[in-house]
């Protein structure tokens, strides 16, 4: 059987599948990411889902480690205090202060320490063996986020320009021809009411949602090489499949670190956005 | 809305219909997540290490204050050091002149020992030629009676000595000289010669 046979009847597989027939390599697809653990209702979806049993570990386990880690603080830190430290420093210093300004961001590292830590705990959870489900994967977690991203700048920001009105027409910079006006204005609109939050929650969901279901690919596309292949080529083909997969894990862990930050750097640019006094 | 939309996914699983529609359940735990984080971090986290980020601050300020304070008493050290240099300086300038006036007073002192030494040599000296010549001339007083008793025999004749013998005539006149009696030029030369 010749390579392109092969790779012939895993389309026909996959179509098959697809179409709830058996046989074929199961094409991995967004199904695979749907786990109810608890169902809460028999007849319906309603169930605790893996993402948020993982969710819901990763908020306790982070509020646990950084509350006990800063009970008691030294000025010359200890281990888990310099971890503690390095990461806090990192988001308040380099994502918060710098690009919110010194003056306004004491009150949004909370927000942005939440967000930060928690994306990047539930990203890396994506390659932590036994775990192994990158949370974000799920798009009702981010747009739980975004929504609160987005909320949070819309409120600083009508509070800052004193009113929804004032809010709306800083939205157009100043000394503009009046014909540019209108113009702008629908753009700036939909860029700050409609593309940020949308872009800011598939960026992220998108990003985690293809690199794993890529591992997948190739972690199942291998398996299924090596145990169904009919020849050496073919299981081999898998073996490479598998190792490939372990450096995708690496990529994915920079991916990881790279989207949690980006998602933060995003939430404090759009806060700074609201909080400075011009557009 | 939630509801209706979870009740169209079938067994298969929630998102086969829909990828892109958010699950209600999954939206709700993720938000009460994030709202447990959130206020442990807000209550608890940020303030603690914000207040360790001022302590910290403090510590810093402090230690700069306390350098500050360090250096100072370096300076303040340095300054007494540098005048107790001068001083030592000075005191050793002075201590230097004292030693050299000593030294002086030392060479003066050995040297008016000396010549004292000298003197009294030179007086020891001139004692011993005194005795000596004394005794030349007890010697010359009896080689010149001798000589000049020899001489006067000679001249007068044999007889005389022993009337120069009797009568004591070469003491006499010695004697005479010495008292003074008889001008001495008489005699000196004959003394000196001898």
């Amino acid at each position: 059987m010749s390579p392109t046979v092969v790779s012939a009847s895993w389309l026909s597989g996959a179509v098959v599948t697809a179409e709830g027939g058996e046989g074929g390599f199961p094409t991995p697809g967004v199904a695979d990411f749907w786990w109810p653990v608890v169902p809460f209702h028999s007849d319906s979806a309603w169930a605790l889902t893996r993402p948020a049993l993982v969710m819901l570990i990763s908020a306790l386990v982070l509020g646990w480690f950084y509350v006990s880690a800063t009970r008691k603080l030294s000025v010359v830190p200890s281990k888990n205090q310099f971890l503690v430290e390095g990461s806090y420093n990192f988001v308040r210093n380099t994502i918060g202060r710098d690009i919110i300004g010194s003056k306004d961001f004491l009150q949004f590292v909370p927000l942005l320490l939440t967000l930060f830590t928690l994306l990047l705990v539930n990203n890396v959870f994506g390659i932590v063996p036994f775990i192994q489900f990158p949370t974000m994967s799920r798009v009702g977690i981010p747009i739980v986020l975004t929504l609160i991203v987005y909320i949070t700048y819309h409120t600083v920001a009508i509070r800052r320009k004193h009113g929804i009105l004032p809010y709306f027409k800083s939205l157009v910079p100043p000394g503009l021809p009046g014909w540019l006006k209108p113009i702008l204005f629908v753009l700036e609109f939909l860029t700050y009411f409609v593309i940020r939050p949308l872009t800011l929650a598939l960026r992220l969901f998108g990003n985690m949602l293809a690199g794993h279901l890529m591992l997948l690919v190739f972690i199942v596309g291998g398996e299924y090489l090596l145990l169904e292949g009919s020849n050496l080529f073919l299981q081999a083909s898998g073996v490479l499949s598998f190792a490939f997969s372990i450096f995708m894990t690496f990529f994915e862990l920079l991916i990881e670190f790279l989207q949690a930050f980006i998602f933060t750097l995003l939430a404090a640019l759009y806060i700074s956005d609201a909080v400075s006094e011009h557009h | 809305m939630f509801n209706a939309s979870v009740a169209t996914a079938d067994g298969v699983g929630y998102p086969s219909g829909f990828p892109l529609l958010p699950h209600p359940a999954e939206m709700i735990i993720g938000l009460i997540s994030f709202a447990i984080l959130y206020w442990l971090f807000k209550t608890k986290v940020v303030p603690r290490l914000e207040e360790l980020y001022t302590e910290r601050a403090a510590a810093i300020e402090g230690g700069m204050e306390q350098a500050e304070q360090a250096q100072a008493e370096a300076r303040a050290a340095l300054e007494q050091y540098t005048a107790q240099l001068a001083e030592a300086r000075a005191e050793a300038n002075g201590i230097r002149e004292a030693a050299r006036e000593q030294g002086a007073q030392i060479v003066a002192e050995m040297r008016s020992r000396a010549q004292a030494e000298a003197a009294r040599i030179t007086e020891s000296a001139k004692r011993q030629v005194e005795a000596e010549r004394q005794q030349a001339v007890v010697s010359l007083r009896q080689e010149v009676g001798t000589l000049s008793t020899a001489l006067a025999s000679k001249i007068v004749g044999e007889s005389l000595e022993d009337e120069v013998r009797q009568k004591g005539i070469v003491d006499r006149f010695l004697a005479e000289l010495e008292a003074g009696e008889v001008t001495p030029e008489k005699v000196t030369p004959a003394g000196t010669d001898a």
